[in-house]
């Protein structure tokens, strides 16, 4: 599938900001599954710092703005072409050790109820790809799709005890139950096309990933009870949504931020 | 249970202490006094205090400091010296490996869930190598001897180990109160350390770095109990002395504010922790570090000392496996001995060590300071049952070692001198070569028969001196 991808996020500030920092993940994982034509990222105004791949085969980029400013955006734009290798992150270059994605940070520690479900699903690490699909579907099952009821710092247990909420939430939910069961998963961030039932979606996205014995990586999207396919543009990954997310920065200022996001991924006709 | 004595065989003094023995045998006891009152005048007029945390009290307090030094002679220093230096290369071997490809682990020698799932392994810096292949710049090896030939290495601390201006300032002191005893004993220097340190720091400059390096040291600021270690040895390597709020990010540097504008910053000295580095790569609320710190870090604009990470190579279960390092890195067989240590989460081990706790020290894994361990035949059996109860609720937070006999040096007390238990911590500098000052801090346990020697649990430090041939 050939992809177009724009991506901006715009901060603005009621209080012109002295200066600006951000670290950023938005460029197109490297693997089978993705091949990138042309990428651009640009911020407004920004200074390019240091570009380089991290352990975890992600491209970083810093960025920093001079103040004072009151408004800025982060622009990426470009096209990609993808292939559906059944969620499996094959030919990805990465030396970070499966092991180091087993330790539980905030957003993923469980509690009673996530200890439970993790302990109620069938399956053993023996077939860690089977079990995986049946934690990922109990995932589903447990928490129903509904935008607006969790926010960013909603944690995988409350989202549990709600049984609603989004990607995020399932992504959180999905790792948490994972490592109760022994094996490595984490947070992955990156766009979906999605065009089945016609509806606009937030077409940023996040699903989880698991580490198979054999196999390796596998996303496994839980908000959609599905595994990534060539709908799917993968960016970075991390322990969590903050650890994983796209775009990290501190705004040296004092005042309000707001904040604009407008994704829009969509078919490049053939 | 007996004791080396460093001073005494039998009656007899040993070579090293001789003239030390009779300086002290002829010093009047008002004279003696005085110079006590003296040094502590000294110490507090230089504003050297160590707050303890958790303790209350003072936190203005002096650790004591005690007039009769600790001597080694230079054979013995040479040896320990060896055994040091070897344990640094093996342990910024260790780290680059384990940062790596991992050989140690893929050859079955460490456990993989030891390294990558320990809380100080930070995925962020895997892969990428730091200059010189250093992690660990500055490493305090935490030694206990117990007899003639005969040292243990308790603990290596390879992040940002702090006493290094005590071994500075005892020596100053003494030096300025007693001038006589440095015409009287040939005594290596170790007023060297802050030039050496900054040459170090200068040594592993980053890649991006062209000139001169310019090196600061970072503090969390002046609640930290040690911000007068800080402060006192940026003033030594003539560096500046650094908050984060000092230091930001500008396309591809660090640089740091000054009255001239910004100047650029190649190498830091660290003295906070690494989850408050960089809320862009750590703990997000961090309002300690610099934000987009590791970012410049990774891409070779910056250096950092010591390199974030670097605290997977002294966790306490990991110190077990420190003799395997040399043997696996350096092909050498290790000069210092580790004590034997029981791993609680291992069956065999928690039996043995809950059927004998008495006799054991028994310490938590992360913890550091003396806080938080139990020194079995020290304590009372009501001690040792509660701490039982603590080791039972969270068995694999505990290590547990054999109680050492610590060897003791003569030491002032209220009727004179007295052997007291010590311990010592050499630091080691690690940069384009390796380098150990003679000398070091030794700490004394100054109540009669302690053998805990931490300055929170009532210990003292003294001059250590290394002879001249």
């Amino acid at each position: 599938m050939k992809l177009r991808i724009s991506h901006e996020t715009t901060y603005g500030y009621d209080m012109p900001i002295r200066n600006l920092v951000q670290s950023l993940r938005l460029t197109p994982s490297v693997f089978e599954g993705q091949k990138t034509h042309e990428w651009l990222i640009e911020v407004t105004n920004g200074l390019k710092g240091p570009g380089f791949r991290d352990g975890a085969g992600d491209w970083v980029e810093g960025w920093t703005v001079r103040g004072p400013v009151q408004e800025i955006t982060v622009r990426t734009s470009g096209h990609i072409e993808t292939r559906d290798t059944a969620g499996v992150l094959r030919g990805h270059r990465e030396i970070i050790h499966p092991l180091a994605y087993l330790r539980d940070t905030k957003p993923t520690a469980p509690d009673e109820a996530l200890r439970e479900l993790a302990h109620s699903v069938d399956g053993s690490t023996d077939d860690a790809l089977d079990l995986s699909h049946r934690l990922s579907s109990a995932v589903t099952d447990a928490i129903a799709f509904r935008p607006g009821v969790t926010e960013a710092h909603t944690t995988a247990a409350e989202a549990l005890a709600l049984g609603e909420g989004v990607c995020q939430d399932h992504s959180h939910a999905l790792i948490a139950l994972a490592r109760l069961r022994g094996l490595p998963a984490r947070y992955v961030s990156g766009y979906l096309h999605s065009t089945l039932d016609g509806q606009p979606h937030d077409a940023a996205h996040a699903w989880a990933e698991i580490h198979v014995g054999g196999l390796g990586w596998v996303g496994f999207d839980a908000a959609n009870r599905c595994c990534p396919d060539e709908r799917y543009v993968r960016l970075g990954s991390g322990l969590d949504s903050s650890d994983a997310a796209p775009i990290r920065g501190v705004a040296m200022g004092s005042g309000a931020e707001r904040l604009d996001v407008a994704v829009h991924v969509e078919e490049i006709a053939q | 249970m007996t004791f080396y004595n460093e001073m005494l065989e039998g009656d007899r003094v040993r070579d090293p202490y001789a003239r030390l023995s009779e300086w002290v045998e002829t010093m009047p006891q008002d004279f003696r006094q005085m110079k006590q009152a003296e040094a502590e005048d000294l110490f507090r007029r230089i504003g050297i205090t160590f707050a303890v945390y958790g303790e209350g009290g003072d936190p203005d307090r002096l650790i004591p400091f005690d007039m009769m030094p600790r001597v080694f002679e230079q054979a013995e220093w040479r040896k320990l010296e060896r055994g040091i230096k070897q344990r640094a290369r093996a342990l910024n071997a260790f780290l680059r490996d384990v940062y790596g490809r991992g050989e140690i682990i893929r050859a079955g020698r460490i456990p993989a869930r030891l390294v990558y799932r320990n809380e100080a392994y930070e995925k962020a810096v895997v892969g990428f190598v730091p200059p010189r292949g250093v992690y660990s710049h500055i490493i305090g090896v935490d030694l206990v001897r117990t007899a003639k030939d005969e040292f243990y290495v308790l603990e290596d601390n390879c992040r940002t180990p702090s006493g290094v201006s005590y071994m500075l300032e005892n020596r100053e002191i003494m030096m300025r109160m007693f001038p006589q005893l440095f015409r009287q004993n040939r005594i290596e220097p170790v007023d060297q350390y802050p030039q050496l340190l900054r040459h170090t720091l200068e040594s592993v400059a980053p890649q991006k770095c062209d000139s001169r390096p310019t090196c600061v040291i970072l503090t969390p600021g002046h609640y930290n109990s040690a911000y007068y270690e800080h402060s006192f040895l940026a003033n030594l390597m003539g560096v500046e002395l650094v908050e984060g709020a000092d230091l930001f990010v500008d396309g591809e540097f660090v640089y740091m504010r000054t009255t001239q504008g910004p100047k650029r910053v190649d190498v830091i000295y660290r003295r906070i922790d690494d989850p408050f580095l960089d809320p862009l790569c750590f703990r997000p609320d961090s309002m300690l570090g610099i934000p987009g710190l590791m970012d410049v870090y990774r891409s070779g604009g910056v250096s950092i000392c010591s390199a974030p990470g670097a605290g997977v190579a002294d966790d306490k279960a990991i110190y077990t496996f420190v003799p395997e390092m040399v043997r696996f890195y350096l092909g050498e067989e290790p000069i210092l001995n580790n004590v034997q240590t029981w791993t609680l989460w291992k069956d065999d081990d928690y039996r043995y060590v809950m059927d004998n706790l008495p006799d054991l020290v028994v310490k938590e894994v992360h913890g550091s300071g003396g806080y938080g361990m139990l020194v079995g035949p020290k304590s009372t059996r009501e001690e040792v049952e509660i701490f039982r109860k603590k080791i039972e609720a969270n068995p694999s937070n505990y290590i547990a070692q054999p109680t050492l006999s610590l060897s003791t040096c003569p030491t002032f007390v209220e009727e004179g001198v007295a052997p007291r238990h010590v311990d010592l911590r050499p630091y080691c500098l690690c940069g384009d070569r390796i380098e150990l000052v003679p000398g070091g801090l030794t700490r004394v346990a100054l109540r009669e028969g302690s053998l805990v020697v931490n300055s929170s649990q009532g210990g003292g430090v003294k001059d250590t001196w290394v002879l001249s041939e």
